[in-house]
Order: structure tokens, then sequence, then C-alpha cells
């Protein structure tokens, strides 16, 4: 056993770690590219709000441009970050190389395929049906379906490769985020048993699955490693990490329907969704507790580290996020909330607040370990800070408006009454919109850092332990 | 290896087992829904319309679905599973930045009006953030016989040429108004919806004309007035009450509305009306009728506001005026 262990470790010689780093420079400069191209699209939508006869030809028409932002922030810019990191954790985690490099490509190649082809389809009309976030054609959804059995196959090989007994919890998350993701994938693609309002109980799976089976499991994976990696401490609780993945497996899967609450489906499916909302209040809290304990003691220690400060926002996005949503889900609430501009500001806070910070933690800090290379200073300062001064104001403009919003119908004021009132609100978050993209170019700059700039032109960015911290 | 497949094949099991459960056989079940009373399938040039909808977006504003809510009440009865059999891909949307479109073929049946509003929103609704559909028109020189130029008000129309809608722009106009819903005998707020009942608000009155037997003491309220007419007649008649040339009648010195009797304005606002002539201008365009929606009360006041607006001054009405209309029926 210790010999083959010395054996397999071996194998992850230097020319393997040149190679899991090209592979995740790959990943991560890709999906900084949609990162940029799917918010410049969300910055103008922001703006046709205050100015709709802006660029209201054939290609640049709203609803053209609406699905073009949702699908690029989701399956350009998020997807393929996490599945770089995914694949730099499963690696290191495991204390092995990468099963296929070459496969590691070719998932990248389709993931980029599915995207552009899938923007492509939208800005010509192929669009089934403004379904949120399952408008590709049903082609593009198999490459993309493609993208994942590679993904997932690397994965696998890769951690059947690792040298101790047990699999590391982060791989647990991102080999069953991909696992399951494929299930998703094929469930909500194959039309043929999907007609009306079976579509819309599809739709509602969807909506939720497609976030929380494939986004957060991703997401926690990389908070699972990049926490202890950061500290130099082990998570607070295995076993809790442990319960709150099978909790997350058993639970979240069933709330989907709280997106259709009082629409013709039958009353038990809506039903079962605001129990199960109300359910997942456990891998939440537990989940959160577990990272926030890991911090505990240390949380000075953000002062001299932003990739924690990163973390730190995306572990109370997912708290506070993750809570709201099941707030929101209540009938009480869905009665106000529903439809209105609040549920895009719940989006934002969990897809950005959450997903987006545990993206931009990760790879600032586990990219510089893999490329030897490190971001300034200031330049992960001003992405930071812009990051999360904008996207406090988008989520605060909305969640007020959109109250207000829902209030105006409730009320049973004329409908365009709601319109007028949240015209300021819409302003606001468009203010709130153009300091999150302009964080964005600040955060390709890093990465260029990261990846094409000087070897060691910066400390870097992962915390000394405490001791030496304070000296 | 053991472990691993452990962990990950029993994860997937379960979960497979899960999506069986809560989606995919609800889903399989659900779409055996037989359609409701009156419920057709879409012609072909209504479908070709709704492919237009989907293809520029139209969904992620409007909504195709009416909650068991009173705040839902404006845009019809609530939605019945038997609604949805003809529509795939479902339409019911996520986010209600402009009105729901469920009914919009009642609510809205003037195919004017929608060529209108899809040519510049704002030249009917001025408060609208809808974007304009212009490249769904074309702007020609001479209407091309079997043509038939849209009345675009003057500030917004082109400078030269007449706007005429393109084969998509009529099939988009087809399939809005063919969003109709039927009606379903005793299908209200308290109708047939399961356990519906306990969950929703019971604000809604039964029947639209009960609130009016209750209101012995009726005084007109200006501002009740203001607020329906704008939810209800603004689109077409225009806040000035001038309606739109060509297209919409003005109530701003109309004989009817001015008129010291109201049976006939009464009897518009209850049963609709379809190729009037006004002030020697000869109409088109449809309007709805109200009388199933709104109660007496609720139309008395939209009609005293017309009648003391914009210069006229024509006596008040109350709501056993309505009723009296009302009852004598068509």
């Amino acid at each position: 056993m210790q010999a083959s262990t010395t054996g397999r470790h071996a194998a992850a010689g230097a020319e393997d770690d040149r190679a899991l780093a090209a592979v995740f420079t790959a990943y991560t400069v890709s999906a900084t590219a949609w990162l940029l191209f799917a918010t410049a699209v969300g910055l103008l939508l922001a703006f046709k709000f205050g100015a709709p006869d802006f660029w209201a030809a054939k290609y640049l028409t709203f609803g053209r441009l609406r699905p073009i932002h949702t699908n690029d922030t989701f399956y350009g810019w998020a997807s393929i970050g996490l599945v770089g990191l995914a694949y730099y954790v499963a690696a290191r985690s495991c204390g092995t190389r990468l099963y296929s490099t070459r496969l590691a490509w070719i998932g990248l190649v389709l993931f980029n395929l599915a995207a552009v082809a899938g923007t492509i389809a939208l800005e010509l009309g192929y669009n089934w049906g403004d379904l949120e976030y399952r408008e590709w054609p049903w082609p593009i959804r198999l490459v993309f379906l493609a993208a994942l059995l590679v993904t997932g196959w690397n994965l696998i090989g890769t951690v059947a490769r690792r040298n101790a007994e047990d699999i590391y919890l982060s791989n647990w998350y991102t080999i069953c985020g991909v696992l399951w993701t494929c299930v998703i994938a094929i469930v909500a693609t194959l039309p043929w048993y999907q007609y009306g309002l079976g579509q819309v109980a599809i739709s509602g799976y969807y909506m939720h699955n497609a976030v929380g089976m494939w986004f957060t499991p991703l997401a926690l994976g990389v908070f699972y490693y990049a926490i202890p990696k950061i500290l130099s401490r082990p998570i607070y609780s295995y076993a809790l990490g442990v319960f709150a993945f099978w909790t997350n497996l058993l639970f979240y899967p069933l709330l989907g329907g709280h997106h259709f609450l009082f629409s013709p489906l039958p009353w038990w499916l809506q039903t079962t969704a605001i129990v199960f909302s109300v359910a997942m209040l456990v891998p939440v809290w537990g989940g959160s507790a577990n990272y926030l304990l890991t911090m505990r003691g240390r949380y000075r220690d953000m002062t001299h580290s932003y990739p924690l400060m990163f973390i730190f926002v995306g572990v109370i996005g997912y708290l506070v996020g993750s809570t709201q949503g099941t707030v929101e889900a209540f009938r009480s609430m869905q009665a106000i909330w529903h439809l209105t501009n609040f549920t895009v500001g719940h989006s934002h806070l969990t897809m950005y607040g959450f997903v987006t910070f545990a993206v931009w933690g990760g790879i600032y800090a586990l990219l510089p370990l893999a490329t030897g290379k490190s971001p300034g200073r200031l330049g992960i300062a001003m992405h930071f800070w812009m990051a999360l001064v904008g996207s406090f104001i988008y989520v605060i403009a909305l969640s007020i408006g959109g109250t207000i919003q829902g209030l105006d119908w409730l009320h049973q004021l004329p409908f365009i009454q709601s319109v007028v009132d949240m015209n300021p609100y819409w302003v606001w978050r468009g203010a709130g919109g153009l300091l999150m993209f302009l964080s964005h170019i600040v955060f390709a700059w890093n990465v260029w850092r990261m990846t094409s700039g000087q070897a060691g032109n910066a400390a870097s960015p992962i915390l000394a332990r405490s001791g030496e911290a304070a000296a | 290896m053991n472990k691993l497949l452990q962990i990950a094949g029993g994860a997937v099991l379960i979960y497979i087992c899960i999506v069986l459960g809560i989606a995919v056989i609800p889903a399989i079940d659900l779409s055996k829904t037989p359609p409701g009373p009156d419920v057709k399938p879409l012609t072909a040039l209504q479908a070709e319309g709704r492919d237009v909808y989907a293809a520029n977006g139209c969904g992620y504003c409007h909504t195709q679905q009416v909650r068991p809510l009173p705040e839902d009440k404006v845009f019809g009865r609530p939605s019945a599973p038997g609604d949805f059999a003809y529509q795939t891909p479902e339409l019911l949307g996520s986010e209600r930045t402009g009105p729901d479109l469920t009914n919009v073929g009642s609510s809205k049946p003037s195919d004017v009006w929608q060529y209108i509003h899809l040519f510049d929103p704002r030249a009917v609704v001025p408060e609208s953030i809808m974007p304009n559909f212009k490249f769904l028109f074309r702007v020609v020189t001479t209407v091309p016989p079997g043509e038939t130029a849209v009345p675009v008000p003057a500030a917004f129309a082109p400078k030269e040429g007449q706007v005429v809608p393109t084969a998509q722009a009529k099939a988009l106009v087809a399939y809005l108004l063919s969003l109709k819903q039927t009606s379903i005998p005793g299908y209200g707020m308290n109708g047939g919806m399961g356990g519906m009942t306990s969950a929703a608000p019971a604000a809604m009155p039964a029947s639209p004309s009960t609130s009016a037997s209750a209101s012995g003491g009726y005084n007109y309220d200006a501002a009740k007035g203001r607020a329906l007419f704008t939810a209800n007649c603004s689109a077409c008649h225009q806040a000035t009450g001038e309606g739109v040339p060509g297209a919409f009648p003005p109530l701003k010195g109309n004989a009817a509305v001015d008129s010291a009797d109201p049976t006939l304005h009464i009897h518009t606002v209850l049963q609709g009306a379809h190729g009037v002539t006004i002030g020697g201008v000869a109409y088109s365009s449809v309007m709805p009728p109200f009388a199933a929606q709104l109660s007496d009360a609720e139309i008395a006041n939209i009609i005293n506001y017309e009648r003391s607006s914009w210069g006229n001054h024509a006596r008040a009405v109350t709501p056993s005026d309505v009723a009296a209309v009302r009852a004598k029926g068509q």
C-alpha cells in the first residue's frame, strides 16, 4: 500500500503540475471571457429599462438578449469557472494528476461550443419557449450534456487515482454535482413526455435543480477545499459537511414547485415544495455554520487575505440568499413577491453574492498556487469592493422596488402604476450593475496577471499561518 | 474505488428516484390533462405567432397565469389546468414586468390597438417601458393591395410613408387575440380549485354585481374612477380622453358621454361596441364588454369620471342606473 501510494504520488510530477495549471488557467480565462460578455449584455438590458427604444432592432431587442444574459452567466461563466476549479481541487486533494488532460480540453471545447451555439441560436430567435435557462434548442443542450459527461468521467477517474482511502468532501460535492446535472439535462431535454401543464411541472423542477444541484454543490465543494487551504486548518466538522451533503440531496430536488405557487399545478406539488423549502434551512445553516466555525477566531486575518474575504462574502451570500429563498416560498410572501423584481434581486443575491463570489474566492486562492503568479493587491481590492458595493446596491434596490411593485398589485392599483413606481429602483439597479461590470474588467486584468503576468509579481494572497501573519 | 461507487452511485440513484417522483411522473400525468370546455388548439397562424412571441422573449416580461388572488382578478378568472392543454411550450412565465396576457384577446380585442402598441408602445401607453417592435413592420409609400395601414398617431408615425405589418406581426397579433379565457361555470375564487380556497384570501366578490347591491349609499369616488379608467379604458381612449385619431374615438366632447341620457354610455361600457361612427368618423376597432368583470359601482365610477372630465359636464349616474341597463341585457 505504502509503495503504491508513493508510486502514484510520484505520478503527479512537474509535468503533470504544468498540465493541471494549464487546464485550470484555460477554464478560468474562458469563464472570465463569458463573464465579461454576459454581464456587458446584462448592463445593456438594465439600461433598456430606462431607454426602451435604445437599440430596439431585431437582434438587440430585450427579449433576445435577456436569455443570452442568463444562459451565458450560468453555462458560460459559472459552469466553466467551477469545472476548472473542480479539476484543480480533485487533483490536489487526491494528491494525484488529472485522469486525462485531453478529456479536460475536450470538455472545455464542448462547454464553449454549447455556449457559443446557444448564444447564436437565441440571437436568431431559436428559443425553446422562453423557459428560464433551458431556452437553448435541444441539440445544443446535448452538447452541454456531452461536456458534463466528459467532466464527470474525468473527475471520477482522477479521484479513483487518489492515494488515500477516504475521498475528500469537496470531491463528493463536485462529482455528484456533475452527475446530478447529467440527470437534470436529460430530464429537461427529452420533449416526449412534457406537454402543457406537464411541461410546467418540469420547468419548476428545472428552474431550481439546475441551480441547486449544479452551482450549489460545486461552489460548496470549492469552499470545503479553499477555506482550510487558506487558513491552514481543517474544516470545523467533517461529519457536519457529510450531513449537509445528504440532506441537501434529499431536500433540494423537491422544492422546485415553489416557482409556480398559485398556478394550476396540483396543490400537493406546491405544498411539497414549500415544506422542503423550509427543510433546506437544515443543510444551508449546517453548511454555513461549518464554514463560519472553520473561520472562527480568524476573521481579522481577512484583512490580509482578499481570497478569504471573497469566500466569506460567498458563504454569507449562501446563508442569506438561501434563507431568503425559504421565506419567499411561503404562500403569504409569494402573494406579494412572486413575479415581481424581488425575485430578480434574489437570483442575483444567490448567483452573484454566493456562486460568483465563491468562484472568485476559489480562483484567487488557488490559481496563484497553480501558476506561481499573483494579482496585485490593489487590483484584487478594487475588484472586491466594486463587486460587493455594486451587488449590494443591485439587490437592495430590486428588493425594495419589487416589494413596492407587489404592494401596488395587492392594492389593485392600475398595473402601469407598478411600472412607474419601479423606475427609480431600475436606475439604482443599473448603477449597481455598472459597478459590478467594472469590477469584472478589473477581475479580467487580475486573471491576466495570474496567468500571463510575471511570476511572483506580488506576495501570495494565501495567508501564512497565524503566527507568521502576526509578525 | 468501492467508496467512490458508494457515494457517487448512491447519490445519483437517490437523486433519480426523487426526480422520478417529483418531476417526471407528475409531468407524464399532467401532460394528459384534458382541455377545458371550449379550449381549442391553435390555428397554424396563431401557432406561428406563438413562435414569434417566444423568439422575441415576450415571456420574460409577460406572464400567462392568473392566480386565485385578488390582485390577479384584473387579468381574468384563475387559470385552470384545462387551459393549458394546447400550450406547449408553456408560457406561464416567471416575471410580470408587464401585465399578464392570459386574457389579452378579450381585454384588448382590437387588432388596431395591438398593431399600434407593437409599433410603438408609448403611442398608446405613455408610461410603458416595453421596447418598440418596429422591426415587425414595414414603412411603405403606397399601401399594397390587400394590406391595411396601421393608424399610428402622427407624433409616433414615420415622417414619410405608411406603416404596414409584416407577416410575423400579423401572426403575433393573431396569437395575442387568441388568448381568451373560456368561461367555466361556477369557477371563481371559491370554486373548483381543490385546496386552494383556504389559502387564497377571500376578497374577490363571487359575482361582479353583488358589491353593487351592497352599495346603497353610493357616492362618486373620483380617485377610484380615475384609477379604474386608467386600468381599463385609457389604453385606447387615452388619459387625455381624446382617443387616437382614426383608431379609437374620443370621450372628450363625445355626444354619448356628454349626454343627459346616460343609457347609451352605460350600455357601451357594459356590452362593448364595434364599428361605430362618432362625430362623423367611423371606427373599425372593437371595444370589449366590461359587464362580466366590473361591478355596477365600478362602472358607475368610470362613467362618472368620464362624464365629468376633459370639459364634459353630464349628470352623474348611480349603480342602480347601471343595474337597470345591465338588466335589459344586450
